[in-house]
This record gives C-alpha cells, sequence and structure tokens, in this order.
C-alpha cells in the first residue's frame, strides 16, 4: 500500500524540471521554418486611425508581411469575444463594443494592437514595425474609473456613457428599510486598486499551420486550451474545431491573465496561414505590463447596518468597476456574479443589496486576477466589519463571532444567491487568535510605542466560492460555457497510469496531487502515475484551470473515473478468482474475495485485460475509463487571516511583524502544496495592499506603471514568515470532500493588511499603502495619546 | 536592441582613440543603465567600447588618508572590500545598498558616477565626501563635477579612470529605496571630513545631487541628529513622482539626513 496518498506532503514531481532549467514552455518550442511576429500598438490611449502605412515596413529585408486592421476585416476574421451576459437591472442586455484581432477604427489603450509584421527574425520584425506609420487623431483619454460614466468622450462611439451594464443583485428595498431601522451604520468610501498579473512566462504562440492536413496548432500560454480552441474555431472563426490543436506545454503562472483569448495568440494563427509559414510571438515585459488583462479597479461605497444588540442588520454596495476599452474573455462576470455574491461574507446578514456600473474607459482590459471579485466582495465586508467594531468600541472578533453562520445553519442560503453548505467559522477564528497570541497583542502594542513605532492589528474572515457550478446554475446566470471538468484514467498493461485532465496545470503541481489522489483510490505508487494536461489532441474536452476547481471539479471527474476502473476491475477480478463479483472487494490496489485468502493486484487485473485470454467474455478488453463531473454546488473554503503591522511614523513604512492564515479547505490532499499556494495568495494580497497599483495618468492615459521601475512588485524581504493553520470540515458536495485553496490566500489579505494599518494609524487610507500615505495621514492627525 | 559594433580596447589610449573616432560611441562598464536603455530601444550607440579588459581600471588601494577605486570596480567589490570597511564604512554600507546582487555584480563605480543618474547611490557620496574623480587628463572635485541631470564635467571623449575619497573623521549614510525600483527616493551622505562637514543628497533633487548648507553649518557646531532636527529643506526644486511628492521627498531628507549622522556616530 503506498502512503504517498491523500494526506502526504509528498514533493512536487513537476519540480526536477522546473527548478533545473528543464521546462518546456511555450517560447522553448520552436517549428521548422518558424517566422517571427511583432506587434505595432497604440502610442495613445484614444484616437481614430487617420491612417496606416506599412510601406517602409514592408521592405525591410526579411519581411515576409505586415498586417492591419484592414486585412482582419478583408479575412472576415470574428472579433473577439465575452462568454458571460450580464442583463443591466431594466433588462437589457450588456453593451459589448467590438474588439476587433487588429484595430480598425479606433484605438482604445495605449498598447492596443494595431498592426502585425512578421518577419524571418525578429529583428528585422522589430525594425520594421518602426516603421509602420500610423496617423491618429487624438481623441480625450478615459482613464479614471469614477468618472468614466460622466466622461465627455465615448470610448466605443455607440455607448454614450462608457456604460456596458447598470447590473444589480439583491432586495433593495428590504434592504434599505432594514438601514432605515438601523442603530448604527457604518459607512466606507474604498477603492480597490487595479493590478497587473505579471505571470513570470509573458504570454506567448506560436501558430502553426500545416497545408498538407489543412489544419492549424496553436502552441500558446493558456490556463484552458479547449476554451481556447472552441472561442478560436465559434467565434473568430480560424478553423472548424477538429482542424485546430491548441497545445499549452508549461506554463508559468497565470494568475487568470492566461484564461483569456486575445488578439496576440489569435493574429499568429491567423497569419500562419498567411504567410505558409509558423510564427510565433513571445510578448516582451512592458507588452506584458501593457496588454495582459489586469484585475481589480473598484470605486465602491459599502455601507454596514447593525441592529443595538450588535447584529448585522443589511449591507449594500455601489460599485463602479473598470472593465478597460474591450470586454476580455470572462470580464463581464467578475464584478457581478462573482463578486455580490460573496457579499454576505461569514456572516448572517437579513438583507443585501449590491449594485454595480460596469465602465469602459482608455485602458487595458480588466479580467478575472487571483480571486477574481471575491478579494473585492471581502474587502467591502471584511473592512466594513473592522471599522463597525472600532465604530461601536467592540473586539473586533467578538462582533464577527456574534454574526458569523453557524455550523447547526447548513445548509445556509444567504440573500445573494449562495447556499452555503458546510464550515465552521468561529472554529478557524479560535485557531487563528492562538497562533497570532491576540490576548498579547496590547503587550505588544504599548512595547512598539516605547520604540517609537505604531502597532496596529487586523482580522479578515473570508469566505469565497469556488469551482464555479454547477453548469446549469451559471447558464441560468449568463455563462456561455458549462463549468464541469473531464478526466481519463487508463492503466497501461504492466500497470501503471496514464492520467488525462481537462484541467491545467501552471504551478499548482496537478501532476503531483493528481498522481496521490489515484494512489489513494486505485493503490498505484505516485511515481507510476504520469498526468497529461494541456493539449487539446489528447485530452477530453474539459474547461481548464481557474477559481481554484482543478481538484473540487477536476479531481472529482477523476474520483468517477477512478469509479468505474473498480468497478470493471472487480468483473475481472471476479472471473480470475471465480468468485461472484458481489464478494468481491478493493482496497490498497487489491481486489481480494471476502472471507478467502485469494486476492489479485490491480497490476495483475490490467495485465489481463490487455492480454485477455482469460476473461469475461461479455467484458470489452482494456482498462481506461472517462468520467465527466459537473458539481451540485460552488465550494466554499472560509478561514480567518490576523495580521498584525508596525508603522514607522518618520517615514510612514509599514512593516508586517506578524501574519496568521487559518484556512478550512476541507479535505487535503497534499499539505505542502496547499500551504504553498497559501503563501504564494498572501504575497499577492500583501502586494495588493502594500505595494501593486496600476496607474493611468488621467490626462494622457499613458500606463505610468509600464516597468518594474515603477510597478512595486512585493519581495520576500516585505514579507514575515508566516504562521498558517488549517480546520477541516469536509465538504459534502463533491467525492473528495475538498474546495480550493488557489486563491484564499489573496481574497482575504487585502482587508487583513489594511485593518491592521488602519488601527495602526488610526486612519481611513485607501489601498496600496504606501509609506507616503500612511505619512500623510499620520502627519494630517497627529499622534493621539495611546 | 540596434545594431552596434563592439571594441574591447587594451588600453584607456584605445578606449579614448575608439571613442574619437566612432560615430556615437559609449563607453561600456558594467552596462546597468546603458543596455537596459539598449534593449527597449530608447539608445542607439553606433559602438561600445567595453573598457571591462583595460588594465588597471578596477581595483581598491588605500594610500595614507585617500582611498582611490578604479572606476570598473563592481559595487560588490566596494561593499565587500575590508580596506574600504575599515577606512570608509559608510561607502562600503552605501554600495551595498545598490540594486540588487546581480546589479552590485555588474554595476561599477566609474559607470554610475559617469552616467550620474540623479537617484543613483555614488553621486552622494562623491559629493558627500569631496571626493576626486580621477580621468585619462585631469583631476575633478566632486563639487565641480556634477553639473545636473545625467549632466557632469567630464569632456565627449573623456574616461574616469578612478575615484579618490579622503578617508573621513567619520561618514554616514540613509537611503530611502523607491519601493519598486530601489534607487534612492532620498539618499543622504553625511561626512565629517577634512575639518568640515558635508551633508549629500541624491534622488531628490530636480538638478541631481545638492549639498545642504544649513545642515552641514549645524553639524559643524554640533554632530548629533538633534542638531539639525529644525531644519527644513524646502520642497521647491525637488523631484515629484508617483512613490514620492516633493513634500515627501522634502521631509525624507530630514528624517535620512537625521539617520545618516546617527549611523556615523555609529
Amino acid at each position: 500500500m503506498t502512503t504517498d496518498g491523500i494526506g502526504a506532503p509528498l514533493r512536487r514531481k513537476e519540480d526536477y524540471r522546473f527548478l533545473t532549467g528543464r521546462g518546456n514552455y511555450t517560447d522553448d518550442i520552436n517549428r521548422p521554418g518558424q517566422a517571427y511576429a511583432v506587434f505595432v500598438r497604440s502610442p495613445i490611449a484614444h484616437g481614430r486611425i487617420r491612417s496606416v502605412d506599412t510601406a517602409d515596413a514592408a521592405a525591410v529585408p526579411g519581411v515576409l508581411t505586415v498586417l492591419t486592421g484592414a486585412d482582419v476585416a478583408a479575412d472576415g476574421l470574428g472579433g473577439l469575444i465575452c462568454g458571460w451576459m450580464i442583463h443591466s437591472k431594466d433588462g437589457s442586455a450588456m453593451k459589448a463594443g467590438a474588439h476587433p484581432v487588429l484595430a480598425q477604427d479606433k484605438v482604445r489603450y495605449v498598447g492596443d494592437h494595431v498592426a502585425l509584421v512578421v518577419a524571418e527574425t525578429q529583428a528585422a520584425a522589430r525594425d520594421a514595425a518602426e516603421l509602420v506609420a500610423v496617423g491618429y487623431d487624438e481623441l480625450p483619454a478615459v482613464a479614471d474609473t469614477a468618472g468614466a460614466r460622466g466622461a465627455s468622450s465615448a470610448v466605443h462611439d455607440e455607448i454614450a456613457d462608457n456604460t456596458c451594464y447598470q447590473w444589480e443583485l439583491g432586495d433593495q428595498a428590504a434592504t434599505d428599510a432594514a438601514f432605515a431601522g438601523a442603530a448604527h451604520v457604518t459607512t466606507l468610501d474604498l477603492v480597490n486598486n487595479r493590478l497587473i498579473p505579471n505571470a513570470i512566462e509573458p504570454r506567448a504562440a506560436i501558430g502553426d499551420y500545416d497545408r498538407g492536413s489543412d489544419s492549424f496548432t496553436l502552441y500558446t500560454t493558456s490556463q484552458n486550451p479547449h476554451v481556447h480552441r472552441l472561442v478560436l474555431s465559434a467565434f473568430v472563426g480560424i478553423a472548424p474545431e477538429h482542424k485546430l490543436r491548441v497545445v499549452a506545454p508549461d506554463v508559468g503562472g497565470g494568475f487568470g491573465s492566461k484564461i483569456f483569448i486575445y488578439a496576440e495568440e489569435t493574429a499568429c494563427l491567423w497569419a500562419s496561414k498567411r504567410v505558409g509559414r509558423p510564427v510565433k510571438w513571445t510578448a516582451d515585459r512592458s507588452e506584458s505590463f501593457l496588454a495582459d488583462a489586469h484585475g481589480r479597479d473598484h470605486v465602491t461605497r459599502a455601507e454596514l447596518a447593525i441592529g443595538a444588540d450588535g447584529r448585522f442588520l443589511a449591507l449594500r454596495a455601489h460599485t463602479t468597476a473598470n472593465l478597460g476599452a474591450y470586454l476580455s474573455t470572462f470580464s463581464s462576470c467578475v464584478p457581478t456574479y462573482l463578486y455580490a455574491p460573496l457579499l454576505s461574507g461569514q456572516y448572517k446578514i437579513p438583507a443585501i443589496h449590491a449594485a454595480v456600473d460596469g465602465v469602459y474607459t482608455t485602458t487595458a482590459p480588466v479580467d478575472a486576477y487571483r480571486g477574481a471579485g471575491r478579494p473585492e466582495a471581502t474587502y467591502v465586508v471584511e473592512r466594513l466589519v473592522e471599522v463597525a467594531a472600532r465604530e461601536l468600541k467592540m473586539d473586533p472578533a467578538e462582533l464577527r463571532r456574534r454574526n458569523f453562520v453557524q455550523p447547526a445553519d447548513y445548509p445556509y442560503q444567504t440573500p445573494v444567491i449562495m447556499t452555503y453548505d458546510c464550515g465552521d467559522y468561529e472554529a478557524s477564528l479560535d485557531k487563528a487568535l492562538d497562533l497570532a497570541d491576540y490576548a498579547g497583542f496590547a503587550a505588544r502594542r504599548a512595547d512598539a510605542a516605547a520604540r517609537g513605532k505604531r502597532r496596529g492589528i487586523g482580522f479578515s474572515a473570508y469566505i469565497e466560492a469556488c469551482g464555479i457550478a454547477p453548469s446549469a446554475a451559471v447558464g441560468s446566470l449568463g455563462a456561455g460555457v458549462g463549468l464541469w471538468e473531464s478526466g481519463s484514467i487508463r492503466f497501461t498493461p504492466t500497470g501503471t497510469v496514464v492520467v488525462h485532465t481537462g484541467s491545467h496545470s501552471h504551478g499548482q503541481g496537478h501532476e503531483t496531487t493528481f498522481a496521490q489522489l489515484i494512489a489513494s483510490h486505485l493503490g498505484v505508487e505516485p511515481g507510476n502515475v504520469e498526468v497529461v494536461h494541456g493539449d487539446t489532441a489528447q485530452t477530453p474536452f474539459g474547461m481548464g484551470t481557474y477559481g481554484s476547481r482543478s481538484l473540487a471539479v477536476g479531481g472529482s471527474a477523476l474520483v468517477k473515473a477512478a469509479d468505474k476502473i473498480v468497478a470493471k476491475g472487480r468483473k475481472i477480478a471476479a472471473h480470475l478468482m471465480e468468485a461472484a463479483e458481489a464478494d468481491i472487494a478493493f482496497a490498497d490496489g487489491k481486489f481480494t474475495v471476502a472471507g478467502t485468502d485469494k486476492e489479485k493486484s490491480i497490476q495483475e487485473i490490467a495485465f489481463a485485460a490487455y492480454v485477455p485470454h482469460n476473461f469475461p467474455g461479455d467484458l470489452e478488453p482494456g482498462l481506461e475509463e472517462t468520467a465527466f463531473y459537473d458539481p451540485v454546488n460552488f465550494t466554499f473554503p472560509a478561514g480567518t487571516q490576523i495580521c498584525e503591522v508596525e508603522v514607522d511614523p518618520d517615514t510612514g513604512v509599514v512593516e508586517i511583524v506578524n501574519f496568521v492564515a487559518v484556512d478550512d479547505f476541507g479535505v487535503v490532499v497534499n499539505p505542502m502544496i496547499v500551504e504553498g499556494q497559501v503563501h504564494g495568495g498572501i504575497a499577492q494580497g500583501v502586494g495588493q495592499a502594500l505595494c501593486e497599483n496600476a496607474v493611468y495618468d488621467t490626462g494622457s492615459g499613458q500606463l505610468v506603471t509600464g516597468s518594474y521601475m515603477d510597478y512595486r512588485m512585493p519581495r520576500a524581504d516585505d514579507l514575515p514568515s508566516f504562521k498558517v493553520g488549517l480546520t477541516v470540515t469536509p465538504n459534502p458536495s463533491n467525492p473528495l470532500g475538498v474546495k480550493g485553496c488557489g486563491e484564499a490566500g489573496a481574497i482575504a489579505a487585502p482587508a487583513a493588511v489594511m485593518n491592521a494599518v488602519t488601527d495602526a494609524i488610526g486612519q481611513e487610507i485607501q489601498m496600496p499603502a504606501t509609506a507616503e500615505r500612511v505619512w500623510r495621514a499620520l502627519a494630517a492627525a497627529p499622534m493621539a495619546a495611546e | 536592441m540596434y545594431a552596434f559594433d563592439y571594441t574591447r580596447p587594451a588600453s584607456v589610449a584605445d578606449a579614448v582613440a575608439a571613442l574619437r573616432s566612432a560615430e556615437d560611441g559609449k563607453l561600456l562598464a558594467g552596462g546597468m543603465t546603458l543596455l537596459a536603455t539598449m534593449k527597449q530601444r530608447l539608445a542607439q550607440p553606433s559602438h561600445l567600447i567595453d573598457l571591462r579588459a583595460v588594465p588597471g581600471l578596477s581595483g581598491i588601494a588605500r594610500d595614507g588618508a585617500t582611498l582611490t577605486i578604479g572606476a570598473t570596480t563592481t559595487h560588490a567589490a566596494v561593499a565587500d572590500s575590508g580596506e574600504v570597511r575599515a577606512a570608509i564604512p559608510a561607502l562600503a554600507h552605501l554600495a551595498s545598498q545598490i540594486g540588487d546582487a546581480q546589479v552590485r555584480n555588474c554595476g561599477t563605480i566609474g559607470g554610475s558616477v559617469a552616467n550620474d543618474d540623479p537617484t543613483a547611490d555614488y553621486p552622494a557620496a562623491v559629493l558627500g565626501l569631496g571626493a576626486t574623480v580621477v580621468t585619462d587628463r585631469r583631476r575633478i572635485a566632486a563639487d565641480d563635477y556634477f553639473q545636473g541631470l545625467f549632466e557632469t564635467a567630464l569632456e565627449e571623449d573623456e574616461v574616469i579612470t578612478a575615484v579618490s575619497f579622503p578617508v573621513p573623521a567619520r561618514a554616514g549614510y540613509a537611503k530611502f529605496p523607491n519601493p519598486a525600483s530601489r534607487y534612492a527616493v532620498v539618499g543622504v551622505f553625511v561626512a565629517a571630513v577634512g575639518g568640515a562637514v558635508r551633508v549629500a543628497v541624491t534622488g531628490a533633487g530636480q538638478s541631481g545631487v545638492f549639498r545642504v548648507a544649513a545642515m552641514e553649518q549645524a553639524l559643524a557646531a554640533s554632530f548629533t541628529p538633534e542638531a539639525i532636527a529644525d531644519i527644513a529643506v524646502p520642497a521647491g526644486g525637488l523631484n515629484g513622482d508617483i512613490h514620492a511628492s516633493a513634500e515627501y521627498r522634502a521631509h525624507l531628507v530630514g528624517v535620512m539626513a537625521r539617520r545618516a549622522v546617527a549611523a556615523a556616530i555609529g
């Protein structure tokens, strides 16, 4: 029996190749006869294209073609789509501006794709790209989220108020009534700062058209190759689906940014047929800053109504969400259905109303980024609760405790769609209080004050929703896709296993986790399990990886496939051991006959299945099963983070001195991988709270933070050693009992950090809490007596 | 990066000759600014003249009250040098705070001083210690050397060979790094040297590194942080950007100056 199954902190099988430079990323792939693409991008935020002159560029030695929006139109290439329909509160459909693969009439953000040069070498393509002369009639930039609706300039001519939709969720009348009767109302104006994903591997693509088979292959940095193929085929019209293969090899981080179907990858495919050569493009880091889909960018007024007994009565939020210049693939659902349904937090709140205005601006498209809507919701709820506790002079832990949904309440229906199925929020809170030594905080604060530092503490009791599903439910909310997952298990004749999954690993460690799952369910050593993903020609159709769904949805599909393997194996074993099928038991990789010492290993059964000399007559040979799994519900990871900071009042510098995260992810397959996901998530959440900020100049619309000289990533020395813990309530909604861990850290941390910072300085400030913002807050209000 | 010609002269004289004959030649030492700029196609030199093979340009030597550092000596070499740590520990500390480990192992003192980036660290030490910039043809006092943003007293074809620092009675450097780039938002070098006190500020000034006379006078009277506690640097003439406004920089000059004095006192 293997000891490396579910629960073992097995070292990641994939790390050898990643850590020794032996990975196989898109840019590592080179196809025979490959040419190179360079994009001509808009240097201005907004303008009409008066002319595009490609003559000088086309004359550069080595240039194969220069393509423009006119060529896109001439070839009838479809535009990029948004796969989730949102309806405004008046019932009208969202207004989606056209998103051509190369700009045709206007440019709408700095970095917008205007033309494409394909040449024998990357250098020649770059030289030529500089010679493409584009004439613009410049229009005013619309770079300010809050001001977009009232701007004088329309990003899309036909959408005069720059408003894609005005959406709402919840019972406004009941919410307003509850506010009218509240003993206390806490109000906050919150900015959820815009972020740039910064995956370590930039986006890349090789479009490869094969005239012999009249088919295309796209090698690309994708979190969901089947979805790429579907969209490129059905909407953009590159080729029929069976004539298009999408391969996503090793992918170096995505955080959501590689879910989407972008212009660049699409254009490489299209161009490869036009030039009859494979066409490769790899983004440089500047392009990643300009043209990867950004994240967050909300401006919100949020209010919490509280009764005299300290119980929450109602919550309302009005959010303006910046969607950027064009609707990216799933951008419409992020500030709506991935956001407002989480506004109940871990609490019983009888009435909730959210209104969201999705607006166009002359900035890069905004879409899902690690957490996607749930960090924004958690920030609203957990900042409100913390500030309410301060205003009511209550212990913030106690106020939360008083309002938690209790274990006896499940299933708990919130006023905003979600049905929570399990959890124990007090257990996570108590464990976090213990790990954080909450009781000792007052003494630590006094000690800090004696050293001239201001110390603060902040909580974030988050809940999130992973494994978005079931398909019928999301379809009713406007999703254009199903959200199930597929998996297949193929035994070889010698008893090793190849697993094919429709999910995709771009840092999550699926090759290890899924192998452990197979070990536990089929008794095969993880070392004898190969996990294959990321190739539409190899894996069954699947939806890919995002929203912390891979284990809960993709893993559950594999469990179903494993059940089928065991069921067939039982028939074979019964035949071989001359027993009734009902008497065959399976455990630890062995089929046994009840009440006897007869046994056959699953490897023996696999051999018999492929060399069926002695085999049940009514059974097909072979041992390979595929399953599709559509969940019955979201999963609801939840937990508590506690952050402690010290502020240097002389400079405003914030130092995180203690950080505790206690999470309930349900059953944990590999605790080491889970802890790594928590660490990375917290780092990104701390990045949002203290460091990162995508800034567009409101006058010119230029991206001010277009490089690491100005975009401030969190670094190792910004972070303390985290104290993490787990509580476990097994998830009743899937066969593994798992929930999802990929985003929780990033979802919870911004509120925890900002609650700590505002506690330390006694002032409200917006993210990121830069040194100057903190210093200014303190300078404006002299230090109060402690 | 645009195409360019590359030469690797064996002497300073050859380097000067190559520079004179090139249409738009650039000297290459560590390349930490130049190569990044070229990669972004923001610079298009016709020739790169690589100084790294020129003998005698690298190294650290102390001669009595003078510490001389060769132009192509890397920041890491200065930071790790026992000679520098013994003579001017504040200078070793400054070098250890430049960029990151990769930058410190490529970037050179001569490159930094020649480039005169207004947010670089070395100009604060050169001006704060009253050092001498030694070139292939003359010796330039620090007070005459720095002439504005990326502007120095160097002739077009002049090559820095070394920087000579007087060993101070005491010195300190305190830096508030840009949180993204780790260049100096404000860096203040203070030194009691040659019977006087010098205070030089990098990162903050619109015209590059500058001295603060009021602080120098106060510290000459009393070399303590308290002596300059009430001296405010006006925000006018200081840089402002998304990381730090001019007002914040003005405030930080005071904080960093006091911390530099505290460091110098030890």
